[in-house]
């Protein structure tokens, strides 16, 4: 401590930032954000995935170091270099993922997490510490057993003392609730309110659920694409107004120019149940059809399934239920999939779809390095797989060093291009694509997009998964909303209601 | 024969090689239980075990003293675990793939160093003798007691205490478990791991020096029959946990002990596939703790068999 400071009062803090701003490169990622967090108050930061949340966040607790902009801690100005002076100024933060370390026990977390561990640990001594602190928190946590057997719930209360054992008085909280069930996201959230009434903590909570907001929030920042775009007391507002706030009604896309009307149904999902990724919630699909010539389009706030269709859809998990391709069972083989023309764009591609080390040429060439025309081939024909290769990304420009330079070395939007390239090659009944243009510069976006519509109107049946609604507006023909692993409601695109899928998203119907 | 027990003689005689073989057992191991803790697997220390042998088995010859012997066997043990360390704190370096270079380099060099100290004879350690209560001479030769073996129980019991109620314990296992936990504590878990690594190699070292300087005791090419091999399934067996390996060390020692037991009651035909006990019971072992669709249970975070 600096001779002549004042010492941090105990309590909660308010937390403030004056105009922060962030730049990486050319990319604003942060544009004069300022936001106030009473002592006290619960705090929710809203807004979908890139908008910015993260961002300001980092840069408060000093991961990052803002292009301009201010925070005050307590009233007056605090210069955070990295997450030391953070914690010293008493911030601390819980982020999504535990960091808890799963072998040692709650006890053992917490005495190794201090900065003044002794060298000999007294266990009788620490112990009776531990007991008074938990006997003063409106809720406890078993401290002798192993994390690794506590449940995600109990984890997460865990990761909250472990922020108030450490002395902090201001909390970010970064989607808290995301590996929680809904239960156990009301009673860890009910608890964080209950120690803001009491004066203990301010907090920030960054989210996606409207529902925690309205729940538990006392007021709300909402941000979208880098910029606060509204602010308000949750008592104020309704769910209609945080969506539109979240989503902007300013700059709606209107569908994108397109030829031909739907074909015969192609593909047809019936019944689907399977585990969401956390293995606690449920993705269910009644019914979904896609036809021939058609785009139907999947919105959704993140984490509500899609990524989970996605992955029932390629074959990479486990599900019971009935899929149909062209009025056949399909369970995502390679065989089915050559048989009846099924292509993936999935997202994360150099994750899901390439294996990274490969060449380019030969990541290409992976729909059709077996196949001898009609009939299956056993000695690779190197020559005619580089010549593919060189034409396809010729045609979709994919810029690389070299057709032999290894798939991972490409920028995102290239590798990008180069599975859409080999997906798009060929005849196509049934497009799947999930998240195509996440991350990628403007002018990638629109030639993506174009490439779509064009398969489309070519006579390709295409679903579409994005969490970018205005993404969804542009291409699609019909418009699914999936919420909480469910499809809850449907539309046609071209009378389709911002306000009332934004509602839908919001998880009320 | 004045002392003629018959067959109890097995039970003595497997007694009294559980605690020599073991010693060597229970010092790798132990050294492996540190390296593992901190997130390293070191399969040198096979390596280390045959060449803190002939360094130790050395200096013994030079000095006239079994201490120094050891004390120059915990040294090199260090250096060899260090050097590991140092390695695989490089990015993409496969801390498996150094372990079995250091392996053949260890015992290379030993072989290569220890051509001369094949013939000399070196003052052996000391023993306790704990049998002095019978009047049983296979008794009294059984409870001959290394202080070596007192020292690894001592160490056994100290490392559980360590990992339990000390700072450097619980850093150790934070490191083990989760570099990002680490790295969010402001630790550095190359350098620990390093640390930690040449200290499990100071362990081997010694254990080696158990090997040359007591039991067998002497200095040739064939002193190690993969112990330093067999301590890391030791440690899997033991679950990383050091009094546990206490126990697995006898019972491998045990293991080993079963054939020399056998031959001197007099039971001659197939006393050979005794002596493979220990390298069955390694299988069986390693067969019976394994899963194919979970980490074991106790294993650290961090180790890159089990990620």
């Amino acid at each position: 401590m600096i001779i002549g400071e004042d010492p941090v009062l105990p309590g909660a803090l308010e937390v403030a930032t004056l105009g922060m701003t962030m730049r990486f490169g050319g990319f604003t990622a942060l544009d004069d954000v300022s936001i106030r967090v009473a002592p006290g108050s619960f705090h929710a930061l809203l807004g979908e995935n890139g908008a910015g949340k993260s961002t300001l966040v980092k840069c408060m607790m000093g991961f990052y170091h803002a292009t301009s902009g201010q925070m005050t801690v307590g009233g007056r100005e605090a210069r955070i270099a990295d997450p030391r002076d953070a914690h010293a100024l008493g911030l601390g933060m819980v982020y999504q993922h535990f960091t808890l370390v799963p072998s040692l026990t709650a006890a053992e977390n917490l005495v190794i997490s201090r900065r003044d561990t002794p060298a000999v640990i007294d266990w009788a001594r620490e112990s009776r510490a531990l007991r008074d602190f938990m006997a003063a928190m409106p809720f406890r946590v078993p401290l002798d057993q192993p994390i690794s057997r506590l449940a995600a719930g109990e984890k997460q209360k865990l990761e909250i003392l472990k922020q108030l054992y450490l002395g902090r008085r201001f909390l970010i909280l970064d989607e808290p609730t995301s590996v929680l069930t809904p239960d156990e996201a009301d009673e860890v959230l009910g608890h964080v309110r209950a120690l803001c009434a009491a004066g203990e903590i301010s907090v920030l909570m960054i989210t996606h659920k409207f529902r925690e907001v309205t729940a538990f929030a006392d007021e709300v920042s909402v941000l979208r694409r880098g910029r606060l775009v509204g602010q308000g007391r949750v008592a104020d507002l309704g769910h209609a107004d945080m969506a539109a706030m979240m989503i902007g009604t300013s700059a709606a896309r209107t569908p994108l120019p397109r030829q031909g009307a739907a074909g015969p149904e192609v593909l047809s999902v019936r019944g689907v149940k399977a585990r969401d990724r956390s293995g606690l919630k449920e993705i269910a699909i009644d019914a979904l059809t896609v036809k021939a010539g058609e785009v139907v389009g999947i919105a959704g706030i993140s984490g509500n399934g899609q990524m989970e269709l996605m992955e029932i859809l390629t074959g990479q998990r486990p599900a019971q239920g009935e899929i149909r391709v062209a009025g056949r069972p399909y369970h995502a083989t390679r065989t089915e999939a050559q048989a009846l023309a099924v292509r993936y764009l999935p997202e994360e591609p150099l994750r899901n779809a390439c294996a990274g080390r490969m060449s380019v040429a030969e990541n290409i060439a992976f729909r059709s390095f077996d196949r001898n025309g009609a009939a299956s081939r056993f000695w690779l024909a190197g020559g005619q797989m580089r010549a593919r290769a060189a034409q396809l990304v010729d045609a979709f420009k994919v810029k690389t060093a070299s057709l032999d330079a290894p798939i991972a070395a490409l920028s995102g939007g290239n590798v990008q291009r180069a599975v859409l390239a080999r997906e798009l090659t060929g005849e196509v009944r049934l497009l799947v694509i999930s998240n195509p243009c996440f991350g990628l510069d403007f002018s990638a976006v629109a030639e993506i997009r174009a490439r779509i519509m064009a398969a489309r109107n070519a006579g390709t049946a295409v679903l579409l998964m994005s969490e970018d609604l205005d993404e969804v507006m542009e291409l699609s023909d019909r418009i699914l909303v999936m919420s909480e692993g469910r499809i809850a409601f449907e539309t046609p695109a071209a009378t389709a209601d911002l306000a009332t899928i934004g509602h839908h998203m919001g998880g009320h119907a | 024969m004045e002392h003629d027990i018959g067959l109890w003689g097995i039970p003595i005689a497997i007694l009294g090689g559980a605690i020599r073989v073991s010693t060597p057992f229970l010092f790798v191991s132990l050294g492996e239980v540190l390296t593992e803790r901190a997130g390293r697997i070191n399969l040198g220390l096979e390596g280390t075990l045959v060449f803190g042998a002939m360094s130790g088995y050395a200096t013994a010859v030079l000095t006239g003293s079994a201490w120094a012997g050891v004390a120059v066997a915990a040294l090199a043990g260090a250096v060899f675990g260090l050097v590991h360390g140092i390695l695989c704190s490089l990015p993409k370096v496969n801390d498996i793939a150094i372990g079995i270079a250091m392996m053949l380099f260890g015992t290379g060099i030993a072989f290569y160093f220890g051509k001369p100290y094949i013939q000399p004879v070196a003052p052996h350690l000391p023993a306790i003798p704990l049998g002095f209560w019978s009047d049983l001479p296979q008794l009294q030769a059984a409870l001959q007691v290394n202080v070596l073996f007192v020292a690894g129980l001592g160490l056994a019991l100290g490392m559980a205490w360590m990992l339990r109620a000390t700072r450097i314990g619980l850093t150790l296992r934070v490191v083990g478990d989760s570099t990002d936990a680490a790295r969010a504590m402001g630790l550095r878990p190359n350098v620990i791991r390093t640390l930690a690594t040449a200290a499990g190699g100071a362990f081997a070292g010694i254990g080696g020096a158990f090997l040359s300087l007591y039991y067998p005791g002497s200095w040739n090419e064939g002193l190690s029959s993969g112990q330093g091999l067999m301590a890391v399934a030791l440690v899997i067996f033991a679950r990383w946990n050091p009094i546990a390996c206490f126990g697995a060390a006898l019972l491998f020692g045990g293991a080993g002990a079963l054939g020399p037991a056998l031959q001197s009651v007099g039971i001659s035909s197939g006393y050979y596939l005794f002596y493979a006990a220990p390298y069955v019971l390694t299988l069986g072992v390693l067969i019976a703790t394994s899963s194919p669709n979970r980490a074991m249970a106790g294993a650290p975070g961090e180790l890159s068999i089990t990620k």
